[in-house]
């Protein structure tokens, strides 16, 4: 029977967790619906397709009504319009927010303008997520980045507070707002075997260790930083300039010896790829310092992932490292940086060396 | 200068932004009460203005305190044109003025628009200081307590019940005033809110004072109506029942107060014992009329104009044997029906009327006069009753008349009158009489109507109209009853003598049943025979009722809902013709419902309709009947024979073959019905008639030896003795085989009929469904309810329908409803829809318009199959209570989607977990007892401070008790957009405006301090559309009693704050 009008509107709203995710992936109503009846919803309470018809349409109406609350959860908390109670609320917006990997894939690290917009209509026909998600996904993006860009304090925290987001969702989110913040290159086909939880896990190590929020009131190694904002979207550009320091591991010819020396001794009968370790040892120091040095420039920082990968993991995989063996010789290569007894730079390659050994650790798929 | 009131405007929030180039808004607000306005300061450029404004100060008459509403503007400042209008609130202060209620008004209010609906929030604070009035002139009426509910309100007692009240104003619509061609839509709208406000709280005040006059302080039932009659005007009219209410001191307040038996009732009662009523000499002629024995048969063809429609050869019940129609084109002066008593009380009532507009002295000569009107008019709106109250049960009494309204078109309110919104005051004197000739002629029906069942009173009495360009139809509906007069006010009833009735002990359990009125003269065909449950007096063997049914009835098995749909074509005419048409037409419509009632019942192996609620509208070509009722199997009447088929043609084997199919088909519904419905009552007798036999004749002899039985009476009694005692074995199932009740196959209409009987839904199974406030068989509810209301129109499209075809069409309109609410509220099983009030409408010409509000309600399935002895809640379903406040999103998760919430969203678990523990923290901490002021917490969790409030169109809500009542909720609001599409289209708009309202209802309770609203209805959706201009208009009136409650474990309010879910600690209570 099709109905001028129809509508079901109850005290608490009522709202159906599978339709809430129907319309959160954009099906159309009468998609929604068809999925609905193979799922087999209609045997559970007699229901005929009208019924189905009808339930879905009073639900997407209901979201709708809703989104625009959604754009900012703290309101859903204190509007008068619907009455959900607060589990029902952290729901709602949790899945509003929630993203699909493949989609994040292919906007992380780019500019989210509306050059970007325009494109979605390619990435939605790529990664066979509807267009209609697609834009909510990267308005979402798009709106938290807005909101915490210029935020003062811990990037994680404010987004859980501002969007009421899980902890887990927050870093997801805090990994994207910093990827767009910072540009990093992440599109390019060396890269393409990383997911999103690769780079979502590094971003975390870079905004722990890197940014100015990282080293917080923790470590005032000067009087001057005082009085810079406790931000932890952009890296520590005084911990960059620093990092020039590092370059004397491969320009002195003794140090750089000394090192390999002390590596190899370490490493010497741990490992069947210590052949490969000991004639690649300068090289992957070269390329290591190298990409240290260059992060002053904003250029290199958006290649930071794709110098890592072209740098160190390609070299080690053509020489069929293991993880095992990975992590040995970071180990000791961090490690034996200390007991070079004229490397001053001691606080500066552990906070260098501790980030990208975790990346390099997440990135070297087996 | 008797009141003062004090306003403050503390803040606002979510503001829309006004201001396009800085995104922002300057608001200020007006505060406006009678034709004094103040203003705030502007606060510039913010969503979230904070005024914190000093207290406003209106001085006024407390006759303007209730009628006038508090007018809150929010606006948005510029300096350079106009300022915008963001839009209003309006507060009923009326709450405030008693100080039973509530003392403070504060809160989050919605700021609504009727073009953009809400937009934003203000906080409002609103103070009344009433001064001690010793004026007995007065207008006023504050103080009077008015109820929704229609039974005698939780933590209050009945010390007497007064009887009928009534009262209408009229006043020309705003909306068809010529000011309206060049006023904007948003104008004309506010003015008729305005005025629809103020008409309200003048008729309140009206009939508070006629309350007062009779010596009561309460309205209970009090049933208020709009008539949006076009052209001829606005009529708002309400009626209730008067009564003296004592409030039940806290201390003793659990919920087993409520059925205070009346023998503890105070000394107040004890003056006003039954003998008394004998020695009543004041009113003459209607003592003439019933001081006899009742023989009411002679009463019985009460109109000229319409013939009895039925037929002795059909099955009949009192129901349709007392409906009847009067078209009346010409104002009678003579009562149509009602005899001499109805003459000789019109021109007194009118004059009783004029003597309390003008404030009568003398107090005594006013309100005998008074006491006479409600005697004129025997009437309860009540459905349900204290114990002992109800004692005989006649049936149900409806009467309807159709009218043309042109033809009372009044001159004091021509079209060429300018609109003055105060003006109304001078002409109601006037107007209203037209109006209320009319309904007092068919309140004169009911009354001989009832008079013919032999019942003094009419219970369960409402009043409806519907109206289509110029012809209305008034309707009225009640349930003959005997009234136990030890709660009334002498002389309240027409109790002539002392009647024995009230001596006969019936059980209480059946004694209701037992027929009011003489068996050798019966008001209509029914068949008769002995109370199956104490055997002793005569019972019909249908009972039709508008009340609900009375908590000590014995009944047999559940009850479920039953609905009759009929649609009737009608030619497009105009006026008389019209009129004439449509009252033709009427007696077959009841007829038919009434036989579809009787199959339906029979259908379903009952024998007892309770809360029947019949009605008719008209549309331009079309007439729509919908009957509702729950039917119940009454332990006390007998079984309902079954259906047989029989066919016309004899000799048509193909036929026979035919008949003897649906004679299957029937017969397995049948027995398919009684097991779901769990109707298994002959064991109940045959399992040891020697026990019964002896309970029996104790009984008898019990009352054999009572003082003065009628001779009649006493006969009859010993004939219940000798019948009962040898043969028991004719109270088996065999009965119904004897009177089985036959439809006739003569025509394709007839197998259509039996078919559309045929297929109605069954219920799935977890389900059941009523139109009461009790669901007969369920007695162990938990907590968990849902108030929804849905709204359907359909569109016919085939331009040439048969009666058939939409009968076909409405019955699938309704029973699709029923489906998707099953659907919907699935995750609730097992559930009741309880309270499922269908309206119907006919919007235009090619529209059917239901509308539908019901509360679903679990309950605990294990126990369903017997009534617990004390405390249905167990500990378990406590447990479930708190934690399913919101039961059914919590079973939506495990049940739906659960693999995909965990692995997306893990987090969300820990979030909740951690609210929960830093709320039942903060509820642990020591709160001061006894208090109503402390669930008006400003603290939240998360910056959230928003109150649950529950609704329910039903008087309780279940696992709770009210310990407040803080007044009646009674609201109307107009929505329209000239942007329709936008809006999301017919469904889109109605659907945010129906959550728009039920929010506006929920902030003003929580501004009361309440958190919930009992005996919610919506009594007016008036749904209009013009999709080629892109608008739609719609009108939606509500009504409730705003309560606070508690849990019924619990000593202290309900946690009302939506961050807090409590746990623990109150489980440790129990």
């Amino acid at each position: 029977m099709a109905m001028e009008l129809d509508v079901f509107v109850g005290n608490t709203t009522i709202m159906d967790e599978e339709v809430y995710q129907l319309w959160l992936d954009g099906y159309t109503v009468s998609d929604a619906v068809k999925v609905r009846m193979e799922g087999g919803v209609m045997e559970e309470c007699e229901a005929s397709a009208d019924v189905l018809l009808s339930d879905t349409m009073d639900q997407y109406r209901t979201f709708q009504m809703c989104e625009r609350l959604l754009y900012s959860p703290a309101k859903l908390a204190n509007q008068l319009l619907f009455q959900i109670p607060p589990h029902r609320q952290a729901i709602l917006i949790e899945r509003y927010y929630a993203f699909d990997d493949a989609f994040v894939r292919e906007v992380l690290g780019k500019k989210l303008s509306k050059g970007t917009k325009k494109d979605l209509d390619d990435i939605s026909a790529k990664t066979n997520v509807t267009l209609k998600s697609c834009r909510r996904q990267f308005d979402n993006f798009k709106r938290v980045f807005k909101v915490v860009e210029e935020l003062k304090g811990p990037l994680v925290e404010n987004i859980r507070q501002h969007f009421l987001l899980s902890d887990k969702l927050a870093r997801d989110y805090a990994a994207i707002v910093f990827f767009a913040n910072n540009r990093f290159e992440t599109g390019k086909r060396k890269l393409q075997y990383l997911t999103f939880q690769d780079f979502a896990f590094c971003a975390g190590q870079l905004i722990n260790n890197w940014t100015v929020g990282a080293v917080g009131e923790q470590i005032p190694t000067d009087h001057q930083r005082s009085f810079r904002f406790y931000m932890d979207v952009d890296l520590d550009k005084e911990f960059l300039q620093e990092l020039k320091e590092l370059k004397i591991l491969i320009t002195d010819k003794d140090l750089l010896d000394q090192h390999k020396s002390l590596v190899c001794t370490a490493l010497r009968g741990k490992t069947k790829a210590f052949n490969e370790m000991e004639a690649n040892f300068k090289n992957l120091s070269r390329g290591l310092v190298n990409i240290a040095a260059k992060l002053t420039n904003t250029k290199d920082v958006r290649d930071f992932f794709i110098d890592l990968v072209e740098k160190f993991i390609e070299p080690c995989r053509s020489d069929r490292w293991t993880a095992a063996d990975m992590k040995l010789y970071l180990t000791h290569y961090t490690n034996s940086a200390h007991i070079l007894d004229t490397f001053k730079h001691q606080v500066v390659w552990d906070r260098y060396m501790g980030v990208i050994k975790s990346c390099i650790f997440k990135m070297f798929h087996d | 200068m008797p009141g003062k009131l004090k306003a403050k405007i503390v803040a606002g929030r979510h503001l829309p932004v006004m201001d396009r180039a800085s995104d922002l808004t300057d608001a200020f607000v007006e505060v406006k009460f009678g034709n004094t306005t103040f203003k705030t300061d502007v606060c510039p450029k913010s969503l979230n203005p904070q005024w914190n404004s000093e207290w406003f100060k209106f001085e006024v008459d407390d006759e303007d305190l209730q009628d006038e509403p508090l007018q809150v503007t929010v606006l948005d400042h510029d300096t350079y044109s106009a300022n915008d209008a963001i839009g209003k609130v309006y507060i009923d202060i009326d709450p405030l003025l008693c100080n039973e209620a509530a003392s403070v008004i504060s809160g989050w209010f919605p700021i609504y628009d009727t073009i953009h609906g809400i937009r934003g929030e203000i906080n409002v604070l609103v103070k009344v200081e009433l001064f001690n009035d010793l004026n007995r002139f007065r207008q006023s009426s504050c103080g009077v307590k008015f109820f929704c509910t229609t039974s005698i309100p939780r933590c209050y007692r009945a010390a007497m019940v007064h009887g009928f009240v009534e009262e209408l104003v009229v006043n020309e619509d705003p909306e068809y005033q010529w000011i309206d061609r060049i006023r904007t839509p948003r104008a004309s709208n506010e003015a008729r809110q305005r005025l629809i406000s103020l008409m309200s709280g003048e008729l309140q005040r009206k009939i508070g004072l006629k309350v007062l006059e009779m010596g009561g302080n309460a309205v209970v039932g009090y049933l208020q109506c709009f008539d949006l009659e076009g052209e001829s005007g606005l009529v708002v009219r309400a009626i209730g029942t008067a009564c003296t209410l004592d409030k039940l001191s806290s201390g003793s307040a659990p919920n087993t107060a409520t059925h205070t038996h009346p023998n503890t009732a105070p000394a107040s009662n004890a003056c006003n014992s039954p003998s008394k009523d004998g020695k009543e000499p004041v009113f003459g002629e209607d003592l003439l009329s019933s001081s006899g024995p009742p023989t009411p048969f002679r009463a019985l063809p009460t109109s000229s104009s319409s013939p009895p429609p039925l037929s002795p050869s059909k099955p009949c019940s009192r129901q349709s044997s007392s409906s009847d129609t009067d078209l009346s084109l010409t104002p009678k002066t003579g009562m149509g029906s009602g005899g001499s008593a109805g003459k000789e009380a019109g021109p007194l009532k009118t004059l009783l009327r004029q003597q309390t507009q003008t404030a009568l002295e003398q107090r005594g000569a006013s309100s005998s006069g008074l006491l006479l009107n409600a005697r004129e008019f025997p009437f309860f709106t009540l459905t349900s009753f204290p114990p002992g109250f109800l004692v005989h049960v006649g049936g149900v009494v409806s009467a309807r008349s159709v009218k043309l309204l042109d033809r009372i078109h009044n001159p004091a309110l021509g079209n060429t009158r300018s609109y003055k919104l105060l003006d109304w005051n001078s002409v109601t004197a006037d107007e209203p009489e037209t109006r209320d000739a009319w309904w007092e002629e068919i309140r004169q029906e009911i009354k001989s109507h009832a008079k013919a069942l032999g019942c003094h009173a009419v219970v369960g009495y409402s009043e409806s109209t519907s109206i289509c360009e110029e012809v209305c139809i008034l309707s009225a509906s009640g349930t003959a009853a005997i009234l136990n007069p030890r709660y009334m006010r002498e002389g309240c009833l027409d109790i002539g003598i002392v009647d024995h009735r009230f001596e006969d002990p019936s059980p209480p359990s059946c004694g209701f049943c037992h027929i009011p009125y003489d068996e050798l003269n019966m008001p209509f065909p029914t068949q008769l025979t002995y109370c199956y449950h104490c055997r002793r007096q005569k019972v019909p063997d249908v009972l039709f009722t508008t009340i609900d049914l009375p908590p000590e009835a014995a009944v047999t098995g559940k009850g479920c809902l039953i609905q009759a749909r009929l649609c009737r074509l009608k030619k497009k005419a105009q006026g008389e013709v019209n009129a004439t048409a449509i009252s033709n037409l009427l007696p077959f419509m009841e007829y038919e419902l009434h036989t579809q009632l009787m199959n339906k019942l029979k259908l379903r192996s009952m024998n007892a309709l309770f809360g029947l609620r019949i009605q008719i509208s008209i549309g331009e070509n079309m007439l729509l009947g919908l009957a509702s009722a729950t039917g119940v199997y009454l332990t006390a009447l007998p079984a309902p024979g079954g259906i047989q088929i029989a066919g016309k043609t004899p000799g048509d084997l193909s036929n026979e073959h035919h008949i003897l199919t649906i004679q299957k088909r029937i017969n397995d519904t049948i027995a398919k019905n009684k097991e779901i419905y769990q109707i298994n009552p002959p064991k109940l007798f045959a399992l040891d008639p020697e026990v019964f036999c002896g309970t029996n004749m104790e009984l008898t002899e019990e009352v054999v030896g009572s003082p003065i039985p009628e001779p009649r009476q006493r006969s009859r009694l010993f004939r219940s003795h000798s019948e009962s005692s040898d043969e028991v074995s004719e109270l088996d199932l065999s009965h119904g085989k004897k009177d089985a009740f036959v439809l006739e196959i003569d025509d394709t209409d007839a197998v259509e009929d039996i078919h559309s009987l045929l297929t109605d839904a069954t219920i799935p199974t977890g389900f059941n469904s009523c139109n009461t406030e009790i669901m007969p068989g369920i007695y162990n509810w938990t907590s968990a309810v849902q108030m929804f209301t849905s709204v359907r129109v359909f569109r016919l499209s085939n331009a040439n329908l048969t009666n058939q075809g939409l009968n076909k069409i409405f019955t699938d309109l309704c029973e699709n409803l029923l489906k998707s609410f099953y659907f919907k509220l699935r995750s609730m099983i097992p559930c009741c829809l309880c309270h499922l009030n269908f309206t119907v409408a006919v919007p235009e010409e090619e529209l059917i318009q239901v509308a539908v509000t019901a509360v679903a309600m679990t309950y605990d399935k294990d126990q369903t199959q017997e009534k617990p002895a004390e405390k249905p809640i167990t500990k378990g379903c406590i447990e479930t209570e708190e934690q399913l406040q919101f039961p059914m999103e919590l079973c939506a998760d495990s049940s739906s989607t659960n693999t995909q919430l965990s692995s997306k969203i893990s987090g969300v678990q820990e979030t909740t977990n951690v609210s929960s523990r830093v709320s039942s923290l903060e509820r642990s901490s020591p709160v001061p007892d006894g208090r109503s002021r402390s669930l008006r917490s400003t603290r939240g969790f998360g910056g959230s401070s928003v109150t649950v409030v529950k609704m329910t169109p039903l008087s309780f809500l279940p696992g709770t008790r009210i310990i407040k009542y803080l007044g009646i909720i009674n609201m109307f609001f107009i929505r329209e957009t000239t942007s329709l599409r936008e809006e999301g289209g017919v469904s889109g708009f109605l659907h945010s405006f129906i959550a728009e309202v039920f929010a506006m209802v929920r902030a003003h309770v929580a501004a009361l301090g309440g958190n919930a609203v009992v005996s919610y209805s919506m009594k007016e959706c008036v749904f209009m559309e013009n999709p080629n201009k892109n608008q739609a208009q719609c009108l939606i009136n509500v009504s409730g009693d705003a309560v606070i409650c508690v849990r019924e474990t619990d000593q202290e309010p309900v946690p009302s704050n939506i961050g807090q879910t409590c746990t623990s600690e109150t489980d440790g209570a129990t």
